[in-house]
Parts: structure tokens; sequence; C-alpha cells
């Protein structure tokens, strides 16, 4: 009897790069480009009825949180205000909005809403400050960012 | 001269390790996109307007420095403030104001949704996370009442309605129906949620 030569056939890995591209490809395409990095805790609070805001353009970001560990014995642990790459006081809120508004193309002006990331261990009266100085430059529109969750489970 | 030239291929074999450095790269250096929240708009500037509106007409919330709330005078639980928001938005006490509100008709909260404003006045030594969560609770109050009309009026969900109406397939008649009703129901149940100080006459 001829011996019948047996081998597992090896798999294929011809298909490999596509299915590494296709993965690439979801990723570039969910994902944003984190453009400034976050000097303050950020732990965001919870809440259900959320609207997403996915016109990126239109969107002008302030954080608020305690300066993050690395600057805690530099700054303290009083909450702060981010915007863009520096930590600043609410007397620099309305500058840098309105020259952030001012990058934006007219047509969207109106349109623009400033979305307030905001700890959920700070005090409510650093975000009051916050909406005076937007009342007193007439941007209106705001969005409390918050991730989804539980509502009833959050503080109790 | 017969030359059989044929043009070499390119060894695809490190394509796989490209398309790697690249997806590595991009887990790396992007982070999901997180842009969920509430929206509100702020009232413009003139902060203290004088309306008249009626005691009962107002609910008033109050949030103190220890995360405590107060509805209308006294302590509650953050678990029974939605209801105590829904039985007074939907209260319709006077006769012939509100034919579809549901409520008790009771004296003492509002006469329609129309004229219900919502008072939330908070310390400022309050959590922002309390206060989130206070503002959420109210969200939910308004689009349960909302849906409730929606699918009484037209079969189907406040909510889906809006979200049909902002994908970018839907257009032409069907977009101006979504609107108006969109509008009709926002209409029935305006969202009043004030933050400013109320001073009352005495």
């Amino acid at each position: 009897m001829r011996k019948i030569e047996k081998r597992i056939p090896s798999v294929s890995t011809a298909s490999l790069p596509d299915i590494v591209f296709m993965l690439l490809f979801f990723f570039m395409t969910v994902t944003t480009i984190q453009d400034t990095e976050i000097l303050v805790d950020n732990t965001l609070p919870q809440a259900i009825e959320l609207t997403e805001l996915d016109k990126k353009d239109r969107i002008i970001e302030i954080l608020v949180g305690k300066p993050s560990a690395e600057f805690a014995n530099l700054l303290g642990s009083e909450p702060r205000i981010q915007l863009n790459k520096k930590l600043s006081s609410i007397a620099d809120v309305r500058p840098y909005v309105l020259s952030e508004l001012t990058k934006k193309p007219e047509g969207i002006r109106k349109l623009v809403t400033v979305s307030l990331k905001i700890d959920e261990n700070v005090h409510v009266g650093i975000v009051s400050d916050i909406k005076k100085e937007l009342q007193e430059i007439n941007v209106l529109k705001i969005s409390y960012v918050a991730n989804y969750g539980n509502q009833s489970s959050s503080l109790d | 001269m017969g030359r059989n030239r044929q043009v070499p291929e390119i060894n695809s074999g490190s394509m796989a390790d490209i398309a790697f450095l690249l997806l590595i790269f991009f887990l790396v250096a992007t982070t999901i996109q997180n842009d969920h929240g509430l929206i509100r708009k702020l009232p413009p500037k003139p902060d203290r307007t004088i309306i008249d509106i009626h005691e009962r007409n107002v609910f008033r919330i109050i949030l103190n420095k220890e995360n405590q709330l107060m509805v209308e005078g006294e302590l509650i639980e953050f678990k029974d403030l939605g209801k105590e928001v829904i039985s007074f938005l939907d209260n319709g006490g006077e006769v012939g104001k509100c034919e579809y509100c549901l409520g008790a008709k009771s004296k003492d909260k509002s006469d329609s949704p129309l004229e219900a404003v919502i008072s939330f006045q908070s310390d400022r030594k309050a959590l922002y996370g309390t206060y989130v969560r206070v503002q959420d609770v109210l969200t939910t109050a308004y689009i349960s009442l909302r849906n409730r009309e929606s699918k009484r009026l037209f079969g189907t969900d406040f909510k889906s309605m809006e979200e049909a109406y902002l994908k970018p397939e839907t257009n032409g008649e069907l977009k101006e129906t979504l609107k108006k009703r969109i509008k009709t129901i926002r209409e029935m149940y305006p969202m009043k949620i004030s933050e400013s100080e109320l001073i009352f006459k005495s």
C-alpha cells in the first residue's frame, strides 16, 4: 500500500491584510484624534436623556475640574477651568470664547454650542459663573456633557 | 529574440504588517468621541425680566449645599422628584385650558403646561453631579409627557420622531410633516426651566 501523505493544510493568510484594513478603516471612521490634552480631572456626571452633538465644527469646549494629580502639588486642589490647552481663570472665558467664535465661518456662528465638560465633583458656583460670562457675550446654547448612566444610582 | 520577460510581482507579504502598524497607531492616538449632553438655552442677558406668574404656576426646586432637594417647601428624595414634576406639569387646574392633561386638577398646581414654570435654584456649594441629575430628571419628565401625547396623536414616540427628523435620509414632505408634528408636541408641553432668582410680590 502506498503511503498516503497526510498533512494538515496550512491556513491561508492571504486575506489577513484585508481583515486588518477593515479594522483600520473602522477605527479611522469612529474615532477622532484628541487634540487637547486634559489637564483637569474630568469624571463626567451621569444622565439618561442625552442628545448627541455630532457637528464637531460648531462646538467650543470648556473643561472644568480639579487639576490632575501631576499638577496637584503645584496648583492645589481648587477646581480650574481648562480652555484649549491652558488652565485659566474665569476672566479668560469671555476672550477665549470670542476668539474661538471668530475662527468659525460666519454662517455657523449663531449655531455654536458651548459644550461644558465639567467634573461631577465640582461645585455649581463655578458653573453658574461660566454661564453668566456666556450670557454677557450672548452665546446662549450650552450643553452639559454627560455619560450615559443610571439616573438614580449616581449619588446616593 | 524571444525573451520571455515577465514583470516581477511585488511581494505583498508585508502588507499585513504595515496595516497592523497603522491600526495600532490609530488605536493609540484616538479616543472615541464622547459628546452627548443635556442641551439648554440660556436666557439672554437682561436676566431680571418681570413676568406676572401666579404662584401655583411655579414649581420651585431648591438644591442646597448638602445636595438635598427641597420642592415647594418640602424636603424630598431624588426618586420622588420625577413624579412630583409630572403631577405638577400635567395638572391642568383651569378647566378648559388643557384638554389633554390627565392630572388631578388640583387647585395648588399648574393651570396648564403652557403656563407652568419650573424654577430651579441651586446653592453655589452644591455638587455639579447632583445639579445635572436634577436637570436630567426634569428632561425625563418633559419627554415622558411629550411621548404620551405624541403616541396619542400620531402613534409614535416623540423621541423617535425627533430622531427621524434629524436623519439625513428624511426629506421633502415627510420632513415637513415631522417638523409640524414636533412643533405641535413641543407647544403642548413647552420646556420652561428658569434658573434665575424669583422675587415674589408680597
